[in-house]
């Protein structure tokens, strides 16, 4: 189908007759080229909902995949915290079945969870929407990532029923010890877990390629780069990095089942184990934390770049002004990005690689701290001299820069080389990184969703389920985490299935129980969480049209909820950046992105 | 109102714990002091600008909420503010970072009197190897483990003749005396960690990493794997005890050397072969 | 119209809210290659495929220092399968350039013939591995011999989903039922990719043969 763009002399819609009384400057539009995109269009209900290939549907797929498969990662937690808790009062789990959940634990939530939820979720639901786009490039590619990614997370839960269970190798699932005996699931669970990383990444770059191609070529007229919301940017960000990373826990993950299935020797060294030398040898296991982590790092940032990039344009809109140092945040996001590939060895400082990288890989890290802060100075000067209205996505952004400094700083402590290595492979590091990359990116996710739930389904979320879910969710993981670095500095080691008969460790009972106790509750007003959104969807008060008066195209599309094909007979022009909030001399609050310049009173922003 | 004393709360909340914790780390045993140092500077610095941040940002949900008369400010960027902050940061970054690298620097660089020690890790226990007379250590390979060679010690190697075998999860040290523990695991990873000390690397098998130390306490501390290595990892337990000159010799005067050892062996051997034909 | 070229320090620096910039913006067709989708598409695809290839490679490099690598001895065989592959890229090539000659019966032709070579390269190297296995060169036995498993079965891959595109194109081209500037640009988006595995293929033989 071939699009018309729409011209300006057409009454745009959110326009009051009141504004003509300026005089544009000329304004033209260029002759259209091309067709933009053919679109696809589904005939049955199978086709539509469920074989879709509008990217919307897609979003709530993988969203909805996430979910499920991300309470299975939770009640995990559960046991985990229950056993370090109260260690004699459950002892239903035994070191296998512990090790088995942080193992399931860790990688759900951070691959199968937080990267599905941000890429596959937002970037599928958003990206079109935001860069004016019917759909994405690829639609029929677009799909079958998705269903591949489905059959990802089969081939994991599988895993839990294969004999001997998952993998119990920690989510780094670091050789030989992931596959040799004295580790649950080192026969099957192992395989299945490196088959299903590997469906996963071929099934992102399906979906990536989509993403990335979607913004770079498939923008709308007068969407130029810099035009674009930040969530975008992070996003676009956050997909290059993925498309580079992801091939070396591809390679990794293909060289481990060899060397677990064929009984090569890539990873495997010579072993004496079970009174009997194996007959593999000679590999390198440091070679495997190199590959693992040069994913690994970058695999932070895929995570944070989106969050970034959302909880800016949440900042911007609830408080209803532009987003401040908007190039210095492009920048930033793109410096990040850039820097994350050369700073994978800070998580290997003690692995007994050559020591002289530390003073490399610490610097870089260090750097890479400054676009950093630089990113958390400008949400709170965002913030400053606003008109802050206190909704619930406001909040939930609050609640991310509270933890995400926090998690920021304790990085500075292990990004230092001399310092990680007290703190590495203790609690100090498991609350790190649950601040910066658990917590803070679910602060935004919750945020997002209550932000963007009216534009899926049209209705509001409750807000008191909302308020409460915040306070809990951000006081309660608060709980958690901060008291948490302390057992780090006392020194208890991570991945411990129970240490109470060590002297100095006896002191710190009382504050395990505490956390424990903090994590129950936060864990269960997640299902509060949860229910809010089933029940909304047929009960939630109805939203009007962009309920919060936000300018980025996604809320001006021509029906809402957005339908197939996003913006009706004729795409969206763009005339400015998604930020014009109290413009100076402007009669309107906010102006939309596609509102031309003739439809407000003065065009003229006083910059000064 | 409500919202930005709470934010402001959880933020002096923080500091009230940190203040009042009973959780903190152990008193340092070795020469790592300055390590903790480099904790200290990072805490200060990096706690304030924490505190400054957060506590700014709850300022400014108080002080701009929304009002229906207020207009938000406009204003796209300000170069000469965020080139001031970026100036800033990079500065308090380089301070935290230079001190240690410096650090880092001494951490592996080992000292030349230093005594060799090896620590051999395996699924899930510790033992240990002291150099003999004549202070070094004889080559190893896993190859040549079998019972009469549990460390796999290379028998042509002169000298691995009189190197003490601690087949043992408690080692001893002399206190003050200067050591490099060179890490070796036969079957996965391992790490040699002494909260007190300090200091950890991991073992991997195949390699010999190290690190070094001055115990500079007396007392018993506890070694634990701090590298998951299996079902056993959280077991994974040693004891460290630091003595002084004369407890050092008695419980050194006690330990085997590899070749009293094979003898040892060889005659339990002969025995048995004795009894057996018996 | 807006300048294809891209410069991202010059984009990077526009401010977008300043009327000046609008004004150009407002121009912008909102592409920021003048290149088709797809084209992009594959470029993406094979710079992936560069970055997985290039690992193995490191891999390769680092796990050859160890004292237990064997170096292979590759059959003569598999010199042939490389000038094989080599013709099928030089066919390709031809077949691109008929098409865009609107030449589609001698298109056609040259596509048969590549894909005849691409299958007889694909089972060359599966005779290459059976010949492996029955001098009993397993995987497992060192290695290098794991390494061009490896290798020869990513590379085949590589080319077999080239040739589902392959496929595509051709069938279009004998039932005689195409869009001319699809079938072309799908004719040489796959000769690039042909092209690309060519190179990747030249590269892991000599890392092989070399080491
Ligand atoms: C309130 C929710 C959560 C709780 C109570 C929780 C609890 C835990 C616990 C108890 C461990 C095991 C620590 C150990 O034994 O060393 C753990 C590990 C881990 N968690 Fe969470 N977690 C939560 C949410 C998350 C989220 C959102 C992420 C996403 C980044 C995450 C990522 C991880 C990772 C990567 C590990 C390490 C696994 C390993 O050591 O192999 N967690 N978590
Ligand atoms: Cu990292
Ligand atoms: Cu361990």
């Amino acid at each position: 189908m071939s699009d018309e763009y729409k011209d300006n002399k057409i009454e745009a819609k959110s326009a009051d007759s009141s504004s003509g009384g300026y005089a544009p400057p000329v304004e033209h539009i260029p002759a259209k080229e091309a067709p933009e995109q053919e679109l696809y269009h589904a005939k049955s209900f199978w086709t539509k909902w469920v074989f879709s290939q509008d990217a919307k549907v897609i979003g709530v797929q993988y969203a909805l995949t996430a979910t499920a498969i991300g309470l299975v990662g939770l009640v995990l937690s559960w046991g985990m915290r229950l056993q370090l808790g109260f260690p004699e009062t459950f002892s239903f789990l035994g070191p296998a079945t512990y090790y088995q959940s942080v193992t399931m634990h860790g990688m759900i939530m951070v691959i199968y969870l937080l990267t599905a939820l941000f890429l596959g979720g937002f970037g599928n639901y958003l990206i079109p929407l935001m860069v004016g786009a019917r759909d994405m490039v690829f639609p029929y590619v677009n799909m079958v990532s998705y269903w591949v990614f489905l059959a990802a997370v089969l081939v994991l839960i599988a895993s839990f029923f294969v004999p001997g269970g998952p993998t119990g190798a920690g989510w780094t699932l670091y050789p030989p010890q992931a596959i040799l005996p004295g580790t649950p699931g080192s026969e099957y669970g192992i395989v299945l877990m490196l088959v299903s990383l590997s469906m996963f990444v071929i099934g992102f770059t399906m979906g990536g390629l989509n993403y990335v191609i979607t913004v770079l070529q498939a923008r709308t007229r007068g969407m130029t780069m810099m035009r674009m919301p930040l969530t975008v940017w992070g996003i676009f960000t956050a997909t290059i990095l993925a498309l580079l990373a992801f091939p070396a826990l591809f390679v990794a993950c293909i060289m481990m089942t060899l060397d677990s299935i064929l009984g090569t020797s890539f990873f495997m060294p010579d072993i004496f184990t079970m009174g009997e030398k194996l007959k593999t040898g000679g590999g390198s296991p440091i070679l495997f934390q190199h590959l693992f982590w040069f994913f690994g790092h970058p695999e932070v940032y895929i995570v944070a770049l989106p969050a970034f990039g959302i909880v800016s344009d949440l900042i911007s809109v609830h408080a209803r002004k532009n987003i401040f140092g908007y190039r210095m945040m492009v920048w930033a996001i793109v410096i990040i990005g850039a820097l994350s590939f050369v700073v994978w060895a800070h998580h290997m400082y003690v692995s007994g690689m050559n020591p002289y990288f530390g003073f490399f890989f610490a610097t870089t890290t260090l750097i890479i701290a400054v676009p950093t802060a630089i990113k958390v100075y400008n949400w709170v000067l965002t913030l400053w001299r606003g008109n802050i209205h206190l909704t619930i996505p406001m909040l939930f952004a609050l609640g991310f820069i509270v933890t995400f400094v926090n998690g920021g700083i304790t990085g500075l402590f292990l990004g230092n080389v001399i310092i990680d290595i007290p703190l590495s492979d203790t609690y100090f590091v498991v609350a790190h990184f649950h601040m910066v990359m658990g917590i803070a990116p679910l602060m935004v996710v919750f945020g997002a969703i209550y932000h963007w739930y009216p534009l899926i389904t049209g209705r509001h979320l409750n807000q008191t389920l909302g308020k409460i879910h915040f306070w809990v969710t951000f006081l309660g993981a608060y709980a958690i985490y901060f008291p948490m670095h302390y057992l780090g500095f006392i020194g208890v080691p991570r991945r411990y299935f129970e240490m109470y008969d060590s002297p100095y460790m006896t002191s710190a009972i009382g504050l395990n129980q505490f956390i424990t106790i903090a994590a129950l509750i936060v864990g269960f007003t997640q299902i509060l969480f949860l229910y809010n959104i089933f029940s909304s969807v047929f009960k939630g008060e109805k939203s009007e049209r962009n309920p919060w008066k936000a300018n980025s195209l996604e809320w001006h599309t021509s029906d809402y909820p957005p339908t197939h094909g996003n913006f009706g007979k004729e795409l969206p022009v763009v005339y400015r950046w998604p930020y014009d909030f109290s413009v100076p001399g402007s009669d309107k609050e906010y102006i939309p992105q596609d509102v031309p310049p003739s439809q407000v009173s003065t065009a003229k922003a006083e910059i000064t | 109102m409500f919202v930005a004393i709470i934010f402001a709360l959880v933020i002096v909340g923080s500091i009230i714990f940190h203040f009042w914790s009973p959780w903190w780390w152990t008193p340092v045993a070795s020469n790592w002091g300055n390590i903790d140092d480099n904790i200290i500077l990072s805490f200060w610095v990096t706690g304030t600008v924490f505190v400054v941040v957060c506590l700014f940002m709850a300022y400014c949900v108080w002080r701009y909420r929304y009002r229906p008369d207020r207009k938000a400010e406009y204003k796209p960027e300000d170069k000469k503010l965020e080139f001031r902050l970026t100036l800033i940061t990079a500065l308090g970054v380089a301070a935290l970072l230079a001190p240690g690298l410096v650090t880092w620097n001494q951490y592996i660089s080992v000292p030349k009197d230093a005594m060799k020690i090896e620590v051999l890790a395996y699924q899930w226990g510790w033992n240990f190897r002291l150099p003999g007379n004549d202070g070094a250590l004889g080559t190893t390979s896993v190859s040549l483990i079998s019972d009469e060679n549990p460390y796999g010690l290379n028998p042509e190697d002169p000298n691995s003749k009189d190197d003490i075998l601690v087949m043992d999860a408690d080692l001893h040290l002399k206190i003050n005396q200067t050591v490099k523990i060179e890490l070796r695991s036969l079957d996965v990873l391992h790490n040699f960690y002494i909260p007190q000390f300090r200091a950890k690397m991991d073992m991997i098998p195949g390699i010999i990493s190290y690190y070094w130390f001055i115990p500079e306490k007396k007392g018993d501390f506890e070694i634990l794997c701090a590298e998951y290595c299996g079902l056993g990892h959280y077991v994974m337990r040693g004891r460290v005890l630091v003595d002084d000159e004369k407890d050092y010799s008695n419980w050194l005067a006690r330990q085997i050397t590899y070749e009293k050892m094979l003898a040892q062996k060889s005659v339990e051997k002969k025995l048995l072969i004795a009894e057996n034909k018996n | 119209m807006s300048n294809k070229e891209l410069n991202i320090f010059k984009l990077l620096s526009q401010k977008p809210w300043e009327p000046a910039q609008a004004a150009l913006d407002n121009e912008h067709d909102g592409k920021t290659f003048g290149l088709s989708k797809a084209k992009l598409g594959v470029r993406t695809v094979m710079v992936v495929s560069t970055v997985i290839f290039s690992l193995f490679v490191v891999s390769y490099s680092d796990r050859m220092l160890v004292h237990d690598w064997k170096s292979l001895s590759e059959p003569w065989l598999l010199w042939i399968n490389t000038i094989i592959l080599i013709f099928a890229s030089f066919i390709f090539n031809k077949a691109k350039v008929y098409s865009d000659q609107n030449n589609f019966n001698k298109s056609k032709n040259a596509l048969l013939l590549v894909g005849f070579l691409t299958f007889s390269f694909i089972t060359g190297q599966l005779l290459v591995w059976q010949h492996f296995v029955s001098i009993g060169q397993y995987a497992s036995t060192n290695p290098a011999n794991a390494f061009f498993y490896l290798f020869t079965a990513l590379h085949g891959l590589h080319l077999l989903g080239g040739l589902f595109f392959w496929g595509k194109a051709t069938t279009k081209l004998l039932t005689n039922n195409f869009n001319v500037s699809k079938t072309k640009q799908a004719i040489e988006l796959c000769a690039i990719y042909w092209h690309f595995l060519l190179i990747v293929w030249l590269i892991l033989f000599g890392l092989m043969i070399a080491t």
